[in-house]
């Protein structure tokens, strides 16, 4: 039967138009599909609105000369000047926090997924979970505590406080990647009569290698915006030179974000935006590489 | 015996068994003659094999004769492949799996005190029944994997590498492309690409677990020609769910079920003329 089959003057409900029932279904339907719609808005908003902010805030201070001066010790001149020093220190302090936890994360990784008996890795997991959920401002007093109290602030207390809330996230994303390899990869390995060592070095190591990567670059990403583990072991430095020792105290941006935003001085506050903005970029930066070589590597296992 | 169901014909089994060394069947691919070797023998003796609780192996014995296909048929669930993993000690790879009793090789015990695993493997080399070269290597590492560990390197290692692709006829199809990804083969290819890298190492025993299940007829027919051919030099141990591909390839055939040998005959006895009622009904179509 067709619509148009229908006598005018006596209109019949279409059988396919549905009933109340299906009217109210659809109402639902719609009303959820808007409410997730709208809640995906403001996630995204959330984050263009931090970004504008803080790229229309950091305007007036950011300049090539920011990027490259150390800051101005003149009082004559309070908006000029940069924080070379705070890039630089930052740059030291994740290269430092990665060279220890990335290794250790890794190896982690390699125990938990190809020789810990299942018991003992479902408790390392457990724990670095844990060690994931501890507060950082913990892990900043608890390297406070051992290396700092006693002895002197240091690019080495910051980096290792930095290295102990980067190891949870390398190390489990490295698990995740490991456990994706697939096992037919491990028999061939066994059958050829490979030792295990050996099966992760030439095998599963390569297969997992762009995944990997991310985790630690993710790792990276996380760090670099930390301050509570900085404040109580990197935060008293000079600004009159770019120190590159990390057994004095590293001027870095997190912490310079802090005290410049603290200032009386409203330049200064122009100017903790535009060390916002510098750190932001590189997270951001950070993460595209990082989710770049994720979709390779996906790709590459998907095979 | 019924012969109603659609069964291979006796007389279309090739009764290689009576005819080692037999002429070779009309070639489909260019392959390079095996140099024949006296091989080994494997010999299973009370095999009991667990996961967890489960029992998955009865007290097994059977011997494979040296330079001869057995294949294993029964039931999914049997135990056909967890006994082929327990010829190289793959089984205990498994979480929460142990194997007991004896497997000589030639004389000596694999499950012997002071033996090493990873010799044992080198030995009984095994094909899978999903091809699984190493997805970031090319053809020849794939190939040349296992001899690396073997301090083979050089000029020996492409030598014995490339006579390995040209014995699975793969020579042909792929030296113009040894540097491309293994697994950018098809899955014939990448079966027979797997077959040279467990006989690079030249193994004594080769176990093939399902090694056609996931291929086309054509490749299938391709690696049952390997098959033969294989067996000149190296003793073979076949599962299979496809008993024409018995039929076709294996000189004996042990049907088992539920964990234990049934029947352990030539191939034309256990297809033509089973000894055990059970054997009968399985192959002809009757159960399983």
């Amino acid at each position: 039967m067709s619509v148009a089959a229908q006598t005018p003057g006596a209109p019949r409900p279409s059988r396919l138009s549905g009933g109340a029932r299906q009217r109210r279904r659809k109402a639902v339907n719609r009303f959820v599909m808007g409410l997730s719609w709208f809640a995906a808005i403001i996630a995204i908003a959330a984050l263009l609105l931090v970004i504008v902010d803080v790229v229309i805030k950091a305007a007036p201070a950011i300049s090539w000369d920011f990027l490259t001066q150390l800051p101005s010790s003149s009082f004559l001149n309070p908006s000029g000047g940069g924080i070379v020093n705070s890039i630089v220190g930052s740059a030291i302090l994740i290269g430092l926090s990665s060279l220890i936890s990335i290794p250790i994360a890794i190896l982690v990784a390699i125990y938990t997924t190809e020789f810990a008996p299942p018991q003992v890795s479902s408790v390392i997991r457990f724990a670095l979970d844990i060690l994931n959920g501890v507060p950082t401002i913990v892990t900043g007093i608890f390297i406070y505590g051992i290396l700092v109290l006693g002895h002197q602030q240091s690019g080495w207390a910051g980096a290792i406080a930095l290295a102990i809330v980067q190891l949870p996230i390398v190390a489990r994303a490295a698990q995740e990647v490991l456990a994706l390899v697939p096992s037919s990869l491990k028999e061939a390995g066994l059958a050829l009569g490979l030792r295990r060592w050996r099966i992760v070095t030439r095998v599963i190591l390569p297969t997992a290698a762009g995944g990997l990567i991310t985790g630690a670059v993710l790792g990276i990403a996380r760090v670099a915006g930390e301050t509570a583990p900085l404040l109580f072991t990197t935060s008293v430095f000079s600004n009159l030179t770019t120190n590159t020792d990390p057994s004095q105290a590293l001027a870095n941006i997190p912490v310079t974000i802090f005290t410049l935003s603290e200032s009386a001085t409203p330049s200064d506050h122009a100017k903790a935006w535009a060390a916002a903005l510098v750190l932001i970029v590189f997270v951001l930066i950070v993460s595209v590489v990082a989710r770049t070589l994720n979709e390779r590597s996906r790709r590459k296992l998907g095979n | 015996m019924e012969q109603d169901v659609d069964l291979p014909k006796t007389e279309q089994v090739p009764d290689v068994s009576t005819t080692p060394g037999s002429p070779p069947e009309p070639e489909t691919m260019e392959r390079e003659r095996l140099e024949p070797a006296q091989g080994h023998s494997v010999t299973v003796k009370d095999l009991n094999a667990y996961y967890g609780e489960h029992h998955a192996i009865k007290g097994v014995s059977i011997a494979f004769p040296p330079n001869q296909v057995t294949a294993l048929i029964g039931p999914s669930g049997c135990g056909k492949s967890t006994l082929v993993r327990c010829i190289n000690r793959m089984h205990e790879e498994i979480p929460k799996a142990r194997a007991e009793g004896t497997v000589l090789l030639d004389d000596e015990d694999i499950y012997g005190s002071g033996v090493d695993v990873t010799a044992v493997r080198r030995q009984i080399g095994m094909v899978f029944q999903k091809a699984n070269p190493f997805p970031t290597m090319s053809i020849f590492d794939n190939v040349a994997s296992g001899l690396k560990l073997s301090g083979i390197r050089g000029a020996a290692m492409r030598e014995r590498a490339n006579h390995s692709l040209r014995a699975v006829g793969l020579w042909n199809e792929v030296s113009e492309r040894l540097n491309r990804p293994g697994v950018g083969l098809s899955g014939g290819q990448q079966q027979r690409l797997c077959i040279a890298r467990t006989i690079a190492v030249e193994p004594e025993v080769i176990l093939m677990d399902e090694p056609c299940s996931a291929l086309d007829p054509i490749a299938t027919l391709k690696v049952e020609e390997l098959i033969d051919e294989l067996k000149s030099r190296y003793t073979i141990v076949i599962v299979t769910h496809n008993l024409q591909q018995a039929a076709r390839v294996a000189d004996s055939v042990v049907f088992m079920l539920d964990g234990e040998v049934v029947e352990h005959a030539p191939t034309n006895d256990i297809f033509s003329n089973p000894t055990d009622e059970r054997t009968e009904r399985y192959v002809t179509g009757k159960f399983g």
